[in-house]
């Protein structure tokens, strides 16, 4: 462990009594926080989270495939193949697309439902713990169930007297997807809602009251900026949550209709079942650039607001 | 308007309760206590003939209920015991010695938080170490994904921990896997219980990464599931499918019944304080 040179600048901000950066405090440091405790969580991070993705950056340059043993380099071929006929970008907006509408979704219903079910009494909390369930269930399971709610002869179509074929509709089904993704964490979204809520001191809302704002206007303008953490924390985690999503779509659409829902992770699980591992690398390391992209930014602001975490 | 709000939570409350978490439970146990021929077209109404028993009972042999919920054990509870482990003690000397280099291995132990998993160059490496399809393979690599979320939540809760208790401890003459162990661990019981949640929900539900890193070669209830509904919706065997839903969902439900408190606390405690 690289203990010595890095301990000299040790910083001790807990304790009271400033006696900063003397040798004898880092010796001590040493005994009590021995380095070697971080030993096992790094070994396992490291061989199997930043190994692989480092292969991430050698396999996708590669003709790796199920089909033969040897593995050679082919530099850009994968990406030029993909790019070419339009898979990349298209699996590119799809993924976006799909996690703006899943942010916007599950924000929306998670803060509808904290706000209806806002006050603690026995209807209410009872009501949370049935938003929960979609949240503990196998996301497998729902897109199985939303599969039957929504077939053409389905239940939905049924109740509402119509013959629509919601999950065979081009330019709709990743809507639709969307806000099935949005159903089943919806629950977890409405408790983060709600604890963000709890925080807002009374007294701040009686003020606005007694200066004659309206119900609304003191929701509005007071309650609703005090909430922007929670808002944060809700868009950030749906934002990348959902891009890294596979699961509600495999159950629902497989990526279909005519692929209009093949997200990145649906396109690296069929063409991994093809065996072509090398294209399927290619896009994972797709994933992971646009997830790293776009993550800089939201943790940067997920951090200014520090205090909420 | 007040008044109004009042008299129209409840109803709106108990509505929308019912209409969107109800009917599509109400879907998943009608339509597994169906026949065949019943359930071909799922819809709400009642099982003309109720054989709900018949069907779970296909789909435990089927599905091989006792074998995928051993393998899911299997995997589940190593990986939630190793990243508690290995995921706290990081943690507490990550908190306690703010160095640089420890900043530096701070971001890299957290990144996974938002980094997506190279799936498949794991299969690949998996292969070279020889643990390819096996649950110690399986075990690692949820333990490398979900090692951040933990060192995450840890490292910020033991920032909120005076030092004092580890420093008495010290004087008395305590190691440090000894403060660790007896001083450290138990402060840590609340947000332990939050990971422990967060992890079991993501491991026990997963089946992205188990269809790479052991599809076929070990059961888990989630791949099992895949495999029921892949074969049945072939089949049009809803009622199957819905069976093992309802097997599948019921411990997690239950749980959640008996411990809703301590969940609802455990998740909103990690994001929000």
């Amino acid at each position: 462990m690289p203990v010595t040179s890095a301990a000299v600048r040790e910083r001790s901000p807990v304790r009271p009594l400033p006696a900063p950066d003397t040798p004898r405090r880092n010796t001590v440091k040493r005994q009590t926080h021995p380095m070697w405790f971080l030993a096992p969580a790094f070994a396992i991070l490291l061989v199997f989270f930043f190994l692989p993705t480092l292969f991430n950056f050698v396999y996708a340059f590669t003709d790796w495939s199920g089909f033969k043993s040897s593995i050679n380099p082919t530099g850009f071929d994968n990406f030029t193949q993909l790019a070419s006929d339009g898979t990349l970008l298209r699996a590119v907006r799809i993924t976006l697309v799909y996690a703006v509408l899943v942010a916007l979704f599950q924000n929306l219903f998670g803060f509808g439902l904290a706000v209806l079910l806002e006050r603690d009494n026995t209807l209410n909390r009872v009501a949370r713990i049935f938003f929960l369930v979609p949240v503990l269930m196998s996301a497998l399971a729902v897109g199985y169930i939303f599969q039957a709610l929504l077939k053409p002869q389905g239940s939905l179509n049924h109740l509402l007297g119509i013959d629509y074929a919601w999950l065979g509709d081009t330019t709709w089904t990743i809507v639709v997807v969307a806000v099935i993704h949005a159903w089943k964490w919806m629950g977890l979204s409405m408790l983060i809602y709600l604890a963000g809520l709890k925080t807002i001191p009374e007294d701040l809302i009686e003020a606005a009251r007694i200066d004659g704002a309206s119900r609304a206007r003191a929701f509005w303008s007071i309650r609703f900026p005090l909430l922007a953490p929670a808002v944060t924390f809700n868009v950030a985690t749906a934002l990348l949550g959902s891009m890294n999503g596979f699961d509600i779509v495999q159950a629902t659409t497989g990526g279909g209709p005519a692929r209009t829902t093949e997200i990145l992770n649906i396109f690296i699980y069929r063409t991994f079942g093809q065996g072509l591992f090398a294209q399927a690398t290619a896009m994972s390391l797709v994933l992971f650039l646009l997830v790293a992209l776009l993550a800089f930014p939201v943790i940067r602001t997920l951090r200014r607001r520090e205090a909420v975490l | 308007m007040s008044r109004f709000w009042t008299r129209a939570q409840p109803v709106a409350a108990i509505a929308l309760v019912l209409s969107v978490i109800g009917i599509p439970l109400w879907l998943v146990v009608v339509t597994a206590a169906k026949s065949q021929g019943e359930a071909l077209n799922p819809d709400l109404s009642l099982p003309q003939h109720w054989q709900l028993l018949e069907n779970l009972r296909q789909v435990w042999v089927d599905g091989e209920v006792p074998a995928a919920f051993f393998g899911s054990l299997l995997v589940v509870v190593p990986t939630v015991a190793l990243l508690l482990t290995f995921g706290s003690m990081a943690a507490w000397v990550l908190a306690r010695r703010a160095t640089r280099l420890n900043a530096v291995l701070y971001a890299l132990g957290i990144s996974g938080i938002v980094l997506p998993p190279a799936v498949v160059t794991v299969v690949l490496l998996l292969r070279q170490l020889g643990l390819a399809g096996s649950a110690i393979g399986m075990i690692g690599v949820y333990t490398g994904i979900y090692l951040s979320t933990v060192i995450f939540f840890v490292t910020g809760f033991v920032r909120t921990i005076p030092p004092a208790l580890e420093e008495a401890a010290q004087i008395d003459g305590a190691g440090p896997f000894m403060v660790f162990w007896r001083i450290v661990l138990p402060l840590l019981r609340p947000v332990l219980a939050t990971a422990t949640i967060l992890i079991c929900l993501y491991v026990w539900n997963d089946v992205f990464y188990a269809f790479f890193v052991v599809g076929g070669r070990l059961d888990t209830l989630p791949l099992n599931l895949f495999r029921v509904a892949s074969a049945g919706l072939y089949l049009n065997n809803w009622h199957l499918i819905f069976a093992y839903v309802l097997l599948m969902s019921l411990p997690l439900v239950v749980v959640l019944a008996v411990a809703q408190r301590k969940i609802i606390s455990g998740i909103t405690g990690g994001a929000v304080k």
